[in-house]
């Protein structure tokens, strides 16, 4: 849920990055936090398990700039995708603005995509959202692994809507930054016109 | 609320909000006070708080109180309106406030918990009474000009490198 203030001038709004266990979604902030300068962004937190398994979130908040004189700051989020953390889940999607799906490319993986994609379905519509109408998009990471399914098996599996989607390798950074202003755009986008 | 969703908050609001935040860590003796919405997001501040990652620690407030609420469901109570963490030097009173925001108060050995909840009380009515008005404002009408004003341009335009 966006937080505009027009005291401190700040719109603020919410991204979450969803997927299977083992994804990137971490590895897709860890990047981002890497490459992002000292003054656009905060810290980032990582509630994690000793093997440094997602157990509750990470987080990161990072400004964008500035729209007709207020900044645009995003707090990005991750959800622990292992499947016995769903009530977290629930829990990190709350007020969310926007939704990156992060899928792993490999071909044994595929199964927990589509596990992982109909319960973000299902854990929006319990909190009155549909994906198929809040800004999302779909991030085919680990296309470097000589594992990964065909792209146009992916995409016809996990995006029959055809929503922008980004090929990705998170460890080395390719279509990160690409994936994150898509969705961004399309939070600002929809923001705009709901004013 | 103002668009699909969204929380705004006004300068009239702002200013009342953080006169109670001053009142409440002048009255409890507290190190300082957040008022953080329960998306997270910081909404005051009040007390001394250059030391503090306030980014943060919202974040991890509201992470905190949404687990809590969790739990509170799942054990059938409507909610844990209260935390209390005791800390070597520092503790936290957390509190829910008219079911929207988080009121946090840092304290030490200069207060104490029973003054903490004493005071707590007091500022979360008042608090409670300016997220109502705010409420009523957001539902009144178009209150949200600036999101109006943007444009596909102004969009395009932060995310060129």
């Amino acid at each position: 849920m966006s937080f505009i203030n027009y005291s401190s001038r700040e719109i603020n709004c919410k991204i979450v990055y969803y997927g299977p266990g083992l994804c990137g979604k971490t590895t897709n902030l860890q990047y981002i936090y890497s490459k992002t300068n000292p003054e656009a962004k905060g810290k980032m937190i990582s509630l994690a398990t000793e093997t440094e398994r997602t157990l509750f979130f990470d987080f990161l908040p990072l400004s964008l700039g500035e729209i007709r004189g207020f900044k645009t700051r995003f707090h990005l989020y991750t959800v622990p995708g292992q499947v016995f953390y769903d009530a977290s889940r629930k829990l990190i999607l709350k007020g969310v603005d926007g939704v990156c799906f992060v899928a792993d490319s490999q071909v044994e993986r595929m199964e927990a995509n589509i596990e992982s994609l109909d319960n973000l379905r299902v854990n929006l519509q319990d909190q009155g959202y549909n994906l198929d109408k809040i800004p999302y998009v779909v991030q085919y990471n680990k296309r470097d692994l000589p594992n990964s399914a065909p792209l146009d098996e992916l995409k016809k599996v996990l995006n029959p809507t055809n929503v922008p989607e980004y090929e990705a390798v998170a460890t080395t950074g390719v279509g990160v930054f690409d994936t994150l202003k898509a969705v961004a755009k399309l939070v600002l986008t929809e923001l705009k016109r709901g004013g | 609320m103002g668009g699909s969703g969204t929380v705004v908050m006004f300068e009239e609001e702002q200013q009342q909000i953080q006169a109670i935040c001053d009142r409440l860590q002048r009255d409890s003796n507290s190190i300082a006070i957040l008022v953080i919405n329960k998306d997270g997001q910081e909404i005051a501040r009040a007390g001394n708080t250059e030391h503090l990652d306030v980014t943060s620690l919202s974040s991890l407030f509201a992470g905190n109180v949404a687990a809590t609420g969790g739990i509170a469901k799942l054990l059938a109570e409507k909610e844990f309106s209260g935390q209390f963490h005791e800390g070597e030097k520092t503790n936290i009173h957390l509190s829910l406030v008219a079911q929207r925001a988080i009121l946090v108060v840092l304290f030490d050995t200069r207060s104490s918990l029973g003054l903490v909840r004493l005071r707590v009380k007091k500022a979360s009515e008042e608090l409670a009474k300016v997220f109502e008005a705010l409420v009523k404002k957001m539902s009144a009408g178009n209150v949200s000009p600036v999101l109006g004003e943007i444009s596909d341009d102004d969009i395009d335009n932060l995310f060129n490198d």
